[in-house]
């Protein structure tokens, strides 16, 4: 398969249709609602028989909801799925590890542009989640409710009015919540800032946490700032707070952004070039410096001072180069070392593509 | 730092383990950590599942003597539906099904303040089709908050207007429940 053929595929279309509102600095935004069937057990406690009703219950009235502007839900089933398949999606994040690997009869409904991905029989019945360009939280919520209300209407969810919609795990109950914003902050982390930024969002019942989720490590200066309440609140209050705290966080990345460039824009650009050049050049790449070097890149761009290159390069790179997507190129198992050689060659690739494109 | 298993890659997984309470160094790298068997963060859903059984567990552990005497009665509070017991709910952190909410009641107050900073109660979207009066519930006890404050303010013509609102609203339950 060509890689313009294979990246085509692997990346989601919601991400290619050009950039979101403040997409120097936010990449993505995602609104996850978890929701529970009233009459049956939640999954980790269900038997694989109410399990497999779950599944063809809620996949059989979900799936006419309009989910966004073309076409109707896909249902993938975990079952149907190799290994390595499961670990695409959850590297796409269209799944979490949870369901690829834990869930029973588990299976998530994907809408064409993989924008909504509705899973069933994760942690809880049901988790809708839908993705966004850019920093758009009121439009995530809004169409989250939308969503939702369609789902309300053609299956029963657990609800109480004391607490809530009811969740398996009591750190969700409430409003069954959870918006993020994925964003890339290099400025604040060379300089420093974010270690003093970070305990005060942790105040504010937010939580930092890296691009793959719950104690995953920062990658790349990307980072996912979400609240952590989901009970007490409205959802609309929870929203309102979280946007105060990103605009903040956007503003300071911008302006630390700035200082640098005033105080020491050559070492910048020899960082960023630098940078460019390795990951032109390199044949072999752990994913560690491969994500670091692609921060850089994406960087060099949003400073103005590499051109021809798409934005989207970094969102694109990161997602391909992890492990299974580079066996899924690969077209069978690579070993660590394998992949770093396949890593840098993919890069060196893809930047190769660019470069054509521009001709 | 090299690894301290294979000796060649790079160490990136450096943490102190306590084996028979002895204090261990570990410095390895993802596949060694891998192969051993070593929780790697990120890599499965350990930390908020670990951390919230530990605060579940909190009242069990720290258990001062009114509440062990009380907990020595042997009525273990169980779920009726789904057959789950607190204990294993503390244990997992997870409720085993909607009614388990009802079932643990009476312990869930303190447990929901420590996880969602004082908050024990939902003040967010209720669903539609099956919500019921709740909406409209929530807008009265709105209004009654209104009212109190303009009778406090002397504002009788506003608190009036209120009350007539009110009215109106609990007419409505009322109608909806008739018909339904």
């Amino acid at each position: 398969m060509s890689l313009q053929r294979f990246i085509s595929q692997a990346i989601s279309p919601w991400m290619k249709s050009g950039p979101g509102p403040d997409s120097d600095i936010v990449l993505s935004t995602r609104i996850r609602l978890a929701r529970n069937l009233k009459n049956y057990p939640f999954p980790i406690f269900a038997s694989s028989d109410v399990s497999e009703q779950v599944l063809r219950h809620v996949s059989e009235e979900l799936s006419t909801i309009p989910a966004g502007a073309d076409g109707a839900l896909e249902l993938l089933k975990m079952d149907d799925f190799s290994f390595n398949e499961k670990r695409v999606l959850v590297e796409k994040h269209l799944i979490s590890p949870h369901l690829a690997e834990h869930s029973r009869h588990g299976a998530v409904m994907l809408s064409p542009d993989e924008s909504v991905s509705i899973m069933l029989n994760e942690e809880d019945h049901i988790r809708m989640q839908s993705l966004f360009r850019g920093f758009q939280l009121d439009e995530g919520l809004d169409f989250s409710n939308k969503l939702d209300d369609c789902a309300e209407e053609k299956v029963t969810y657990a609800f109480d009015e004391k607490r809530g919609y009811l969740t398996s795990c009591p750190t969700n109950v409430g409003t069954g919540m959870r918006a993020s914003v994925m964003m890339h902050l290099p400025a604040l982390v060379m300089t420093q800032q974010l270690n003093r930024i970070l305990p005060a969002i942790n105040q504010l019942g937010l939580v930092v946490r890296g691009i793959y989720g719950e104690g995953s490590e920062a990658q790349g200066n990307l980072f996912q700032i979400s609240n952590q309440m989901t009970l007490g609140k409205s959802e609309e209050d929870i929203v309102e707070d979280l946007k105060g705290v990103v605009t903040q966080v956007i503003q300071q990345e911008r302006s630390a952004r700035g200082t640098l460039m005033r105080s020491s824009r050559i070492q910048m650009e020899d960082k960023v070039f630098r940078s460019y050049g390795l990951l032109k050049n390199s044949r072999v790449m752990e994913s560690k410096e491969a994500t670091k070097r692609l921060s850089d890149v994406r960087l060099g761009i949003d400073l103005d001072l590499i051109h021809g290159i798409s934005g989207n390069i970094l969102n694109e790179l990161m997602i391909l180069t992890q492990p299974a997507f580079l066996q899924q190129y690969a077209g069978k198992e690579l070993s660590a070392d394998e992949r770093d050689v396949r890593r840098a060659a993919l890069i060196r690739e893809r930047m190769e593509l660019e470069k054509e494109n521009e001709e | 730092m090299i690894c301290q298993e294979c000796q060649t890659r790079q160490a990136t997984l450096h943490f102190t383990k306590i084996i028979n309470g002895k204090k261990a160094e570990m410095h390895l790298c993802d596949e060694c950590a891998r192969d051993k068997g070593e929780q790697i963060p990120g890599s499965n859903s350990y930390s908020i599942h670990e951390l919230l059984s530990g605060l579940l567990n909190v009242d069990q552990i720290s258990g001062n003597n009114e509440f062990k005497t009380s907990r020595a009665e042997p009525e273990p509070l169980v779920c009726d539906q789904c057959g789950l017991t607190y204990e294993r709910f503390a244990k997992v952190g997870r409720f085993g099904c909607a009614h388990c909410y009802k079932a643990f009641d009476a312990k869930l107050d303190p447990i929901l303040n420590r996880v969602h900073s004082g908050n024990d109660r939902h003040a967010g979207k209720v669903p539609k089709r099956t919500g019921g009066t709740m909406q409209v519930q929530r807008e009265i006890e709105k209004l009654r908050e209104s009212l109190r404050t303009s009778i406090e303010q002397e504002e009788f013509e506003e608190a009036a207007r209120l009350r007539d609102q009110i009215r109106e609203l609990e007419g409505k339950i009322q109608n909806g429940e008739e018909e339904a």
